[in-house]
C-alpha cells in the first residue's frame, strides 16, 4: 500500500471534482432523533457542504449501494404462451465518501459470498467494480465493538482511506484510480512528522474502544448453548420485524418476487432483501414452517453470523457496528446476547 | 472384528476421464438467466402430482445441461415465480427432463394448469448428488416414503443403466394409501428387466391392495441387510429419516453410507438467499443430498 497526505482544502477540491461527472454518495443528515442527535444516512451529495466528515454513525449501512433493498434482476416480455427474458448488469460509476473501516470490512465479507463463491452474483459484482470507495477513520462510539470483531482496520477493499491528522488527511492508497486522484489534487509525500502524528491518532483511536465482546469461543458456544434459555429470553422480546437485517452491513439474504403488469405483456423478477427474523423466512408451501418461533429465528440469525459463516469463510459475519442494537425496537443487542451466552456457559 | 477404514479412490472420479480445462475456474455466469424450455408433456399421475417432460429449447444449452441423480433445478414460470424441483428422470436422457410436481402452493398450482407447448424457465442443475461412483461394487438399498420416490427415481434409472456396477438392488417404497403410489406402471419393468427387489407398503390399504401393509420399517423384516456391503439412500418426509436411519444404524450400517435428501424453502439455489439455511450450511450448496453423519451434525436438519 502507498501512503500520501493531502490537505483538507485539496480534498474538498477532489470531492467537488468527482461530483461534477459522477454520483457521489456520503454521510448526510436531515433529521434529529428525540434526544436531538443528528441522524446520518448515506445519500447522494449535491455539494461538499452536505458531506459530514465528522459524522458519528449512519443509521443504516452503505451496503444498500451494493445490495439494494429492491432490485429488478430480470424483466420479461410475455406474448401468448411464449416469453423473452432480459437481464441487465449496467451500473453507472459511483463514489462513496466517508465509509468506515467496519463497513469496508463488511463489503469484503460480502465479497466472499458474492464474488469469490462458486456462483458469483453479477449484479453485486457490477456495483462493486464500478464504485470508488473513500474510507474515513473515526473515534469509536460507546457501543462500537468492531475491534473485538477484528474489523476496526481496513487493509483492502477501498480506493483511498483517510485518517484526520489535523491540517491534513493521511491517505492510504489501494488502487490506481485512487493514486491518480491523489496525484491530481496535490498529494504529498509522507514526512516523518506526518507518520508520527498518524501513529498517535491511531493509538488514540485504539485506546477509546469501550465495548468489548469476547468472541473467541462464540462459534463453539453456538453449538454448546444451542438449547440454552438465553435464546428464549432474548427471542421472546423479538418482534420479528427484521429491522436488524435491514441496517446490518453484512446481512444479504433475500426473497424473489415475480409480478405481471396489468396488461399481461410484461413481467419482472424482483429481488427484495429479507430478514431471517421474519415469520415466513423458512415457511414452505403446504404450511410447514421450519422456524415457527421468534426465538428460533433469532438464534439462527446469530448461528449464521457467528457459526455458519465462520465454518464457511473462517471469519464471523458480524463486524461489530452495533447498528442492529441501535435499530432494535425491543432492545436486543449483540453484546448483551453474547455476554449472556458466555455467562450461561460458565454456570 | 477390526474396523476397516473406507477408501475413497479419487482415481475413480469422472474428472479422471476428461482432459484438463484450466480455463474453468470460478467462471462468471449469468446466474439469473433461465434456460428457455418447453413443456412437451404434462402427465397426470394422481390428483396432486403431475409429471412434466421439459425440453430445453436451445440445442447448445440442452447439450451443456447435465446432472447427476439427486440434483435439483429451479423451475420458473415468468411472472408467477420460481420453485426448486428435484429431477426425476434419467441423467442419460439428453432430450428432456422429467420433473414431478405436487400441487401445494401458488407456483406449483399454476404449473399444474400448464399443458404441452407452454414455455417455462430452467436454472440449474444445483446441489449435491447421490454418490453413484462410491456405491460401485456394493449392494444398494433405496428407501422412499411418499413423494421421496421422485428424486429416487433418477437413482433407480442410473442403477438400471449401470446394473452390472452394483450387487443387489433393493427398493422399499412406502405410502399412506395405494392411491398415492407413483410410477407403479414402471415397477414390473424394474423387477423383471433390471432384477431389482422391490417392496411396497401402505398404511391404509384398500380392497385391491396385494402388497405389504404397515410402516416402512416393517419391510426390514422381509429382506436381510448386509451392513458391511450396503449403501442406503433414503428419501421421504423428515420423520421417516429418523426411524429408518436409526434402524439402519442399529443394523450396523455406517452413517457415512446412508444418504438422505433434505428439503427447504429456496429462492436462488446458489447459496445467496439464505432461505434454505440448515444448521451451519445451506441445503442448496452442501445438500440436498447429505450423508447421515452430516445430517446428525447439522442443527435441526431433521
Amino acid at each position: 500500500m502507498l501512503y500520501k497526505t493531502i490537505t483538507k482544502d485539496n480534498f474538498k477540491m477532489m470531492v467537488e471534482d468527482l461530483m461534477e461527472n459522477n454520483e457521489v454518495i456520503g454521510p448526510k443528515w436531515r433529521e434529529r432523533d428525540t434526544e436531538g442527535n443528528k441522524i446520518y444516512r448515506f445519500l447522494k451529495l449535491n455539494n461538499f457542504e452536505e458531506l459530514q466528515m465528522d459524522y458519528t454513525r449512519s443509521y443504516s449501512s452503505p451496503k444498500n449501494y451494493f445490495l439494494p433493498f429492491k432490485e429488478d434482476i430480470a424483466t420479461y416480455d410475455l406474448k401468448d404462451s411464449d416469453w423473452d427474458q432480459q437481464i441487465q448488469y449496467t451500473i453507472h460509476p459511483r463514489v462513496i465518501v466517508g465509509m468506515r473501516a467496519c463497513d469496508i470490512n463488511a463489503l469484503r465479507k460480502l465479497d466472499e459470498v458474492m464474488v469469490k463463491s462458486i456462483y458469483p452474483n453479477p449484479y453485486y459484482f457490477a456495483r462493486r467494480r464500478n464504485t470508488i470507495i473513500i474510507g474515513l477513520d473515526h473515534e469509536p462510539l460507546e457501543d462500537c465493538f468492531c475491534r473485538s470483531m477484528n474489523a476496526d482496520v481496513a487493509f483492502h477493499g477501498f480506493d483511498l482511506f483517510l485518517t484526520d491528522i489535523g491540517e491534513k488527511y493521511f491517505v492510504a492508497i489501494n488502487s490506481d484510480t485512487g493514486y491518480m486522484m491523489t496525484k491530481r489534487f496535490g498529494g504529498q509525500e509522507v514526512t516523518e512528522d506526518d507518520q508520527l502524528q498518524y501513529k498517535q491518532v491511531k493509538k488514540e483511536i485504539e485506546s477509546k474502544f469501550k465495548t468489548q465482546v469476547d468472541v473467541s469461543i462464540v462459534p463453539e458456544l453456538m453449538d454448546l448453548e444451542f438449547e440454552s434459555e438465553v435464546w428464549k429470553k432474548w427471542g421472546d422480546k423479538c418482534l420479528s420485524c427484521g429491522s436488524c437485517a435491514m441496517v446490518c452491513p453484512t446481512c444479504y439474504c433475500y426473497g424473489i418476487e415475480e409480478q405481471v403488469d396489468l396488461t399481461f405483456t410484461h413481467a419482472t423478477k424482483r429481488r427484495v432483501l429479507y430478514s431471517c427474523n421474519l415469520l415466513d423466512f423458512a415457511a414452505v408451501a403446504g404450511g410447514h414452517n421450519f422456524r415457527p418461533e421468534p426465538h428460533i429465528r433469532l438464534k439462527y440469525r446469530y448461528y449464521h453470523q457467528f457459526r455458519g459463516f465462520v465454518e464457511a469463510f473462517n471469519q464471523s459475519l458480524c463486524v461489530g457496528c452495533n447498528r442492529c442494537g441501535v435499530a432494535c425496537l425491543a432492545g436486543i443487542n449483540p453484546k448483551a446476547v453474547i455476554d449472556d451466552l458466555i455467562q450461561a456457559e460458565k454456570l | 472384528m477390526s474396523l476397516k477404514i473406507p477408501h475413497h479412490d479419487i482415481n475413480l472420479e469422472p474428472f479422471m476421464s476428461r482432459p484438463p480445462d484450466f480455463n474453468l475456474k470460478f467462471a462468471r455466469i449469468q446466474t439469473e438467466r433461465s434456460l428457455k424450455s418447453q413443456v412437451i408433456a404434462a402427465i397426470r399421475l394422481t390428483d396432486l402430482e403431475k409429471l412434466f417432460h421439459i425440453r430445453i429449447n436451445d440445442p447448445l444449452e440442452r447439450e451443456i445441461f447435465t446432472f447427476l441423480p439427486g440434483q435439483f433445478v429451479m423451475l420458473e414460470l415468468p411472472g408467477c415465480g420460481e420453485v426448486a424441483i428435484s429431477i426425476s428422470g434419467s441423467s442419460s436422457n439428453k432430450e428432456f427432463l422429467e420433473l414431478c410436481v405436487r400441487k401445494v402452493g401458488k407456483v406449483t398450482g399454476m404449473l399444474h394448469r400448464l399443458e404441452a407447448g407452454a414455455t417455462v424457465g430452467i436454472r440449474g442443475p444445483f446441489g449435491t448428488h447421490f454418490p453413484m461412483q462410491e456405491m460401485v461394487g456394493f449392494n444398494v438399498l433405496l428407501i422412499a416414503g411418499g413423494l421421496g420416490i421422485v428424486p429416487l427415481r433418477s437413482t433407480i434409472y442410473w442403477a438400471n443403466e449401470h446394473r452390472t456396477d452394483y450387487k443387489n438392488i433393493t427398493i422399499f417404497y412406502g405410502a399412506r394409501d395405494p392411491g398415492q403410489i407413483l410410477f407403479d406402471y414402471q415397477f414390473e419393468e424394474w423387477r423383471k428387466i433390471y432384477d431389482l427387489k422391490m417392496l411396497t407398503i401402505v398404511e391404509h390399504p384398500d380392497e385391491s391392495w396385494q402388497e405389504h401393509v404397515g410402516m416402512i420399517t416393517d419391510l426390514f423384516e422381509e429382506v436381510p441387510i448386509d451392513p458391511d456391503n450396503t449403501f442406503a439412500v433414503v428419501c421421504g418426509p423428515p420423520v421417516m429419516f429418523k426411524f429408518v436411519c436409526t434402524h439402519l444404524s442399529e443394523l450396523g450400517l455406517p452413517r457415512q453410507r446412508m444418504f438422505v435428501s433434505l428439503e427447504r424453502r429456496m429462492h436462488c439455489g446458489m447459496g445467496k438467499c439464505c432461505r434454505c439455511n440448515v444448521g451451519s450450511t445451506f441445503t442448496c450448496l452442501d445438500g440436498p443430498v447429505f450423508d447421515y453423519w452430516t445430517v446428525m451434525n447439522l442443527k435441526e436438519a431433521i
